[in-house]
């Protein structure tokens, strides 16, 4: 469904942010991203979206090349969730912000609407229909922006800090709202708790290179392995001494 | 609550009562739009001296206000800055126009006089059904009747997100100005000397703000061209409001309705 290719990116000549990075994400599957800060990840996010021109190698999204033509088509593919909801909830009512996607997108006024209520109804935020964005608790607007792009029907969901500034209450909420999706997911995050919850494979970034790729379960409880790379063991598994 | 914050509360309170459901909020946006074009040219038109025929225009704002529920008072007081600057442009008349008009109780009142009531209440007129459009009719219908009438779309599009990132900006004025608050204990508002860097720190900010906001638009088939919502189709209703208004008001400008009334009793 995804698939890096070579790929390397430096905002500066001299200091390049992803070296010759190469992997694949099957369809369906649930990968988190993880390294320390400036390892590379929200870079990586932004060349899948096209964001970013890609400097070399490729990169394809639901086996289209990301490149400037297929802008629209990758787009539509991919749906990002941005870690600040209020850069991406920028209509004044929840409905609006999710109707926004599919009517740009030409779906009917009442098609649209059906899909929205059908997203709503699935994540029990129905109540939230016509509320104003600036009246919703971050929990409660963060998981409207996941609703938002879900409103998109992407095959694949990006992710960035998804749990960022929540309470435990309603991060569990969107924990368990992530594990019932059918979509691709790659999650980029310090939250290693929440990858271990949600994913089942986990590339580990670093200095622009990939550290390790393979089943979260093994990655995130190797201690020597996370420290190297300045990060440090999930407080789930730290605090039971495993 | 700092200025800004107020200033932010004041433009979602403007949201918040554009979706209030009375028959005027529920009427077409674009008659309700015809409706003040109408009214606002027709005021406009009216000459400098035709103070009473002027006066019967009050009708429509009133009327307004009783039918939608918005308070009036709400609007003088969202108004009260734009208020005192509209009264203070006739505030000369008096000085240069000195010619007696009329007599009341022995006091004569000059032409300077009326002229500059005249101008007062055509501002006071103007502002008040400009508040009244905007207080029944959300920003984006606001748009689509914009895009109905033929206004071009980058146009319409450039008010929307203007009226947008209004608030996005003030969002960072707000907690730049906390944060300068936080660490200038005692000092009212922002000293001079860091006038310089607070705008350059506000501009980069809220260019940043902005462009994240575009590209989250953008990641979402946003190709220049909102898609507005329409309110319906425009109803028999929406078409008598709109002709009954301009009939009235093209009565009003064409006939000094107050001294027809008057001399139906003299």
């Amino acid at each position: 469904m995804l698939r890096v290719e070579h790929v390397s990116f430096s905002y500066e000549k001299e200091h390049p942010v992803l070296r010759e990075l190469s992997f694949q994400i099957a369809s369906g599957e649930r990968v988190g991203l993880i390294g320390a800060n400036g390892a590379g990840k929200s870079t990586l996010m932004k060349l899948f979206l096209g964001l970013l021109p890609c400097q070399q190698g490729e990169i394809y999204a639901g086996g289209v090349l990301v490149s400037r033509e297929n802008l629209t088509q990758v787009r539509r593919t991919l749906g990002f969730v941005l870690q600040d909801s209020d850069n991406q909830m920028f209509m004044p009512t929840v409905y609006e912000d999710m109707m926004f996607a599919p009517l740009n997108y030409g779906l009917r006024r009442e098609d649209a609407e059906k899909r929205v209520d059908a997203v709503l109804e699935r994540f029990g935020l129905t109540e939230l229909k016509h509320r104003y964005n600036h009246k919703i608790s971050q929990g409660e607007k963060r998981m409207a922006a996941i609703a938002t792009i879900l409103a998109m029907e992407p095959a694949v969901l990006l992710m960035d800090e998804p749990t960022t500034s929540l309470d435990p209450y309603n991060r569990r909420k969107v924990i368990q709202a992530i594990g019932t999706l059918p979509q691709t997911i790659l999650i980029a995050s310090h939250d290693l708790d929440m990858i271990l919850d949600t994913c089942q494979r986990v590339i580990l970034l670093s200095q622009g290179m990939i550290a390790a790729d393979g089943p979260a379960d093994v990655i995130l409880r190797d201690r020597e392995l996370l420290e190297k790379n300045r990060l440090e063991l999930p407080l789930c598994l730290s605090r039971c001494g495993r | 609550m700092s200025k800004v914050s107020n200033a932010r509360a004041e433009l979602r309170e403007m949201d918040e009562l554009s979706a209030r459901t009375s028959p005027i909020h529920r009427l077409h946006p674009l008659a309700k739009l015809l409706v003040t074009l109408i009214y606002l040219f027709t005021v406009v038109s009216f000459p400098k001296y035709s103070f009473s025929a002027l006066s019967v225009m009050l009708l429509y704002p009133v009327l307004i206000f009783q039918i939608s529920g918005i308070p009036a008072r709400l609007c003088f007081h969202k108004l009260r800055v734009m208020l005192v600057l509209v009264c203070a442009v006739g505030i000369l008349n008096p000085f240069f126009d000195r010619v007696p008009m009329l007599t009341i109780g022995g006091l004569t009142v000059t032409g300077g006089v009326v002229s500059m009531a005249t101008l007062m209440l055509k501002g006071v007129f103007a502002l008040t059904a400009s508040f009244l459009l905007i207080a029944t009719t959300s920003i984006d219908r606001l748009c689509a009747a914009l895009r109905q009438l033929r206004v071009p779309g980058i146009l319409v599009t450039l008010l929307l997100l203007t009226y947008r990132y209004v608030s996005v900006m003030l969002r960072q004025v707000s907690v730049m100005t906390e944060a300068y608050a936080l660490r200038a204990p005692g000092q009212r508002g922002i000293h001079i000397s860091a006038w310089g860097s607070f705008l350059g720190q506000l501009l980069l900010r809220s260019i940043d703000r902005g462009s994240e906001l575009y590209q989250s638009m953008e990641l979402r088939g946003f190709r220049g061209e909102f898609h507005y919502a329409r309110g319906g189709g425009y109803r028999a209703a929406d078409l008598c409001y709109t002709l009954c208004w301009a009939a009235f008001f093209l009565a009003a400008r064409l006939v000094d309705l107050p001294r027809l009334l008057g001399n139906l009793f003299v």
